[in-house]
Formats: C-alpha cells, structure tokens, sequence
C-alpha cells in the first residue's frame, strides 16, 4: 500500500446545522460549523487543533468519530471511507477510535462506579471474559495513576483532575489507535494540568496511539502535538509542523493568537491586537473570513476566498498574501 | 495603623463556612497591603481562598453559609469587618467596586446592560436619569465598544461575550471607585478578548490611577499586568513579591511549583514538573505547613509547625521554613 503510514486522512469535510424558522420550519440558511476541512494524520503523530471558541474544533472532533453525522466529505481511516459506515460497522470502528471530553464532570455516569465505567467497552465489545475484565480494569486504573481499590467508588469521590484520569482509562481499555482528546486540560488547575498532560505523553509512549488535541491554550498545543493546525470560522487557516509553526507563523490570525498569549518571558513579543469578535459561522465575511479582523487585510481579501495552499514542505496557509 | 502608601490592609483574615460535611476554612489567615495606584495579583488554584477574600472583604459572605471569623481589613480609618452593613452598603459600589468571573451570569438577563449601570450609578451619586445615562454611554464608549449608545439599550445576551465583559468593567467604573477588584475577568473569554481586555485594564490603571486588586490562576496573565503579587494556597498567603521576583526567583516551593506546570516556562519539551498529589480538603487541612503533602523539598519541621511569614528582602515575603 502507498500511504501506510497515513492513519487517517480527512477530505473536504463539512458540517452544517440547518437553521429553520416560521410556522412551516423553512430552511433559511446552515451553521457552518466545519466547511470544507482537509487534513491527514500519521500514525504515532499528533495533531494540536486550536482554535477559539465557536470556530468549529470540537466538531470537527466529533464528527471524525462520526458522534456528528458530516454533511459531507471523506474520512478516511486507514485507507476506508468510514462516512458509509452502517451501524455495525460503526461499532467495530469504535474499537479503534476513540475520544476523552472536556468535562470529566458530565462524562462520567454518576449512577454508576468507576471501575464499570471503565469496563463498559470491554463488556459492548466483548474484548475479555469476566474474570479477565476485573484484571484489566485494575490494570487500566493502575495505568492512570489510580488505585485498584478505587475502582468501587463513585465519579461523585475523585476530584477533577482523577475524573479526567478515569476518562482517559476508559478511552484506552479497547486498545484504540486514535484518540481525539477535546481540551482534555482545560478544566483543571495548572498544576493537575501537567499531571494529565504528562500522563498523556506516558501512554503515547507506552501504546504508541496517536491524538487529535484539540484546545485554545497555545502553549497545551505546543507541549503535546507535532503538527498543529490553526481553525477560524470553520477552515483551516494554517497547517504546518511545531517548530515551523511556532518560530514562523505566516496566517495573520496565527500571528495575532500567538501575540495575544499571556506570557511569562520577560522579552514581550509585541502583541497584535484583533479588533471585535469572531463573525458569526451563520453569515461569514465574503471573501477571506478572517479580513474584517486583519490587520495586514488587502483589496482581494474582501471578495475572493484563500485556498489552503502549500508554501514550504509540510507547511500549509490559507492567505492571499501568499499566492 | 495603616501604613500611608497602603489604601487597602487586609491582616489575618479568616472566613469559614459551616457546613454539614465541616468547618470549612476557606481563608484561613491571610494577610496584604494593597498600595496606592497598583495592580496586585491574587494568585492561587481554584478552592484556594482567593474570591473568598475578595467577598470577605466587601461583606458579601453568605450570612447563612459562612462568617468571617477574624482578622481586620483596613480602608481609611474603618474595620470592613467591623463596619455597619449600611454604611459598608455605600462604599461597596462606590469607593470599593467589583467585577465578577462570568459575566454572563452576572448580568441581569431581563434589564438592558444600560439600566444596570444607572441603577448603580444613581444609587451612589445623586445626578439625574438623563445625566446617569450619559455617563454610562461615556463609559461603555470608554471601555471601547463601538456604538455605545445602542449597546446601552441592548440585553445582556444581545452582547458578545466579550462586549459583556467591558459592560461589567463598565458598571465597575461607574461611580470611579478607588480600589476595583477584578475576579478572573479574563478566564471565561477566548484568548483574542482575553488580550484586549488585558490591554483595556492595563489602559486603565494609567487613565483612572485606581488601585486593582486582579484575581486569577494564570501566572501568565500575572506577568502581563501586576506589579505585585500574592501567592495563595489553602487559604493562607504563602508568598508576596514583586512579579518580576516571582517569576525569576520564585522562593516557595509552591511558587516554584506552579511555574514548572507550565508548557509555556518549561525549559525543555521533556516532561513537565508537576506537583505531585492535590490541594487539600478544607474541612481537613494537614498540620504544620499545609503544603508539606506535595512539598518536594519536605523536612520534620513542615509536618509539625505551621510556618511564619519571613520578609526576606524588603518586597519580598514568604512563608516557610527552609527560609528560617
């Protein structure tokens, strides 16, 4: 095969909501919450997707786990289109991909201890026996950080940074190959923070899976992803490789993202600052989505949209001043 | 007696909520100065006191849930502790304001963000309903939103999240308090409006020469904006200094701690220095230091005596005993 090294390779995907008004719920116009979103991951790479809130990246990460039905494109998983896939397919590609949510809180079922909440996915896809099940289970908690007699207890009995622990056990009790961790961090504190994320490199290392990081700290991205890529109002702005993409950052709106990040070097890059807000994804800005909020905007930005065009090896922009 | 560069003292301050779980210590013996035209950094994670002090301060303890058993907080020649709730009522607002985390919640959704300013404005200064409302205009156009006299008609959920933060800076503003306390202005907005209002506040220490007290979690938006900063953890201060000293020579273990968290300080893309272990339940905090659970550099003293606060250099305190 060509491409074996590629684990997944996203094409042209799209994810409207339609919105409706009026007694007879006419169809007025779509949400274009992904549009038209292309990308490829290798197996054992990462990819960081940041972005600001709203500009589409947790649907993007759930409609590559088909936990959104894409409007269209290709999501190709080992070479298979897994758009077509009926319901049992799905269920096999479940095995494979899976995914650790932003708030350990509301993931986790409170009715329910955590050791079968980890064991879940071992019982649906009957990966091991019963009695096998109790060893893996303590096997996974031990995994992450946890001890074996706390598998009794109940979500309500750990604290937050334990709950995204036990988040991260249950996505890795079925062995996947890729999992899509959207701001797994973002509702800890800093120092429970760095606990999660080095447990996350750990397991990388250990079962050598790969991530989709999705989250809107820079300086997250930076520490756990290979390639990262840049969304704003549902494209991608710019896709590139870490070190590239951090010492030269070419689209506009990545500059002014890293600009606007609170530092602690003493040596203040000089900040470029955005004006208003991100534009809402019912109505974008013709043209470039971004030039109503550039500050380096020019003639051919206000009517005719960038494509994502490749200007060094790796390293992709979405800006008419690369053309 | 306060100190003249001081406007705010904040001495041995303890808050405790009565709970059916506990006594939960919430504050349990901080102590500050808050200096003439600065921006002081209340830093700490979540659980560790800070709002609680900024409540405490204002006399806006849940009286059901909680009191403020001891301490004393100095502002002009008053005891905020000691002070009568009706005359505390007036410089609440006016001489002492505050700014909530979320400005979503804190709005009222039914009242335009225009009545919300007049109410507080003609509750403190006596001027009339066309003049109020001049000066709120004034104020939003001053917070930098552009076509403020809509925006004064419009409903909080009218606004971007953004919009609705400088509205909260706004009601903040309105009677040109002399302290404002800003509680995480910047934590429940994107990283864009983060930086603006960053700036905006920055803008404004200059402009309005007021004394801020910024309360937040992340060292990173410390560096941009304090001149000082106050290090809590467990509802004590365990160090005060200059910002510049506290991320250059961080002294306290958990100083040095909560910088090496961060992706951004870390030297190398190895691993991250994390604190091992969690903050500590407040019903049951350890004895002697309360961080000598995670403390790395843990000796028989920290699990036996709590430590004192030590002035190592003139701007520069801090609480423990490898420091003695």
């Amino acid at each position: 095969m060509l491409d074996h090294e590629i684990l997944l390779d996203i094409k042209n995907l799209k994810k409207y909501y339609p919105v409706t008004s009026g007694l007879f719920s006419a169809h007025v116009g779509d949400v274009r919450a992904v549009d038209g979103v292309s990308f490829q991951i290798k197996a054992g790479g990462n990819l960081g997707l940041v972005g600001e809130s709203g500009c589409g990246k947790s649907t993007l990460g759930r409609a590559i786990l088909r936990l959104e039905e894409p409007t269209s494109g290709e999501i190709l998983y080992k070479g298979k289109d897994i758009t077509t896939l009926d319901k049992k397919g799905l269920r096999e590609l479940r095995k494979e991909l899976q995914i650790v949510f932003q708030d350990p809180e509301a993931s986790l079922d409170p009715r329910m201890t955590v050791g079968d909440s980890i064991g879940e996915a071992l019982i649906i896809h009957k990966i091991v026996g019963e009695k096998e099940r109790e060893e893996k289970i303590v096997e996974l908690m031990k995994q992450v950080g946890l001890e074996a007699k706390q598998a009794d207890l109940y979500p309500h009995e750990f604290s937050g940074g334990q709950k995204q622990r036990i988040g991260i056990a249950r996505a890795l009790a079925i062995n996947p190959s890729l999992i899509v961790a959207d701001e797994p961090v973002s509702a800890l504190d800093v120092s429970i923070q760095a606990q999660v994320l080095n447990l996350m490199m750990d397991i990388q290392q250990e079962f050598g899976l790969s991530y989709i990081f999705i989250a809107h700290d820079l300086s997250v991205i930076k520490y756990m992803s290979h390639r990262v890529a840049v969304m704003y109002l549902g494209k991608i702005v710019e896709l590139g490789d870490k070190k590239e993409f951090f010492q030269d950052p070419l689209h506009p709106y990545t500059e002014a993202l890293l600009s606007a990040v609170p530092t602690l070097q003493s040596k203040k890059r000089e900040r470029i600052l955005l004006h208003g807000d991100v534009p809402s994804p019912l109505a974008p800005p013709p043209g470039c989505r971004f030039h109503p909020r550039c500050h380096k905007v020019m003639e051919i930005c206000r009517n005719i949209e960038p494509e994502l065009i490749e200007v060094s090896s790796g390293h992709q922009v979405a800006c008419h001043l690369y053309d | 007696m306060r100190d003249k560069d001081n406007i705010l003292e904040v001495v041995n301050l303890k808050t405790r909520f009565f709970t059916r779980r506990g006594v939960v210590k919430a504050v349990d013996g901080v102590n500050f100065e808050l200096r003439h035209g600065e921006c002081l950094c209340l830093v700490g994670e979540s659980g560790c006191g800070k709002s609680v002090t900024a409540l405490s301060i204002l006399g806006l303890i849940d009286s059901l849930a909680g009191k403020v058993v001891d301490g004393e907080v100095r502002y002009n020649d008053l005891d905020l502790i000691k002070c009568p709730p009706d005359k505390l009522r007036h410089i609440r607002g006016k001489e002492i304001a505050m700014i909530f985390q979320d400005a979503q919640s804190a709005l009222n959704p039914v009242f335009t963000v225009g009545d919300q300013i007049i109410e507080q404005i003609k509750l403190h200064l006596k001027v009339e309903d066309k003049e109020a409302k001049d000066r709120a205009i004034e104020l939003l156009r001053e917070m930098g939103i552009p076509s403020a006299e809509t925006a004064v008609n419009s409903y909080p959920h009218q606004l971007s999240g953004g919009m609705r933060q400088r509205a909260m800076v706004a009601m903040g503003l309105s009677c040109d308090p002399q302290i404002l306390i800003a509680d995480e202005p910047t934590t429940a907005v994107d990283v864009t409006i983060k930086a603006q209002i960053l700036d905006l506040f920055n803008e404004l220490k200059i402009t309005r020469k007021m004394s801020l007290i910024f309360i937040t979690h992340d060292l990173g938006v410390v560096s941009e904006i304090g001149d000082r900063a106050v290090i809590i953890y467990a509802g004590r201060d365990v160090e005060t200094a200059p910002v510049s000293e506290i991320i250059e020579s961080p002294k306290h273990p958990y100083t040095v701690g909560l910088l090496n968290c961060l992706p951004d300080f870390a030297k190398t893309t190895d691993r991250l220095v994390s604190i091992r272990g969690t903050t500590p339940d407040p019903t049951a905090l350890p004895q002697g230091c309360t961080f000598h659970p995670r403390c790395p550099r843990v000796m028989d003293i920290c699990q036996q005596q709590e430590p004192q606060s030590i002035r190592i250099s003139d701007e520069h305190i801090v609480s423990c005993h490898l420091y003695n």
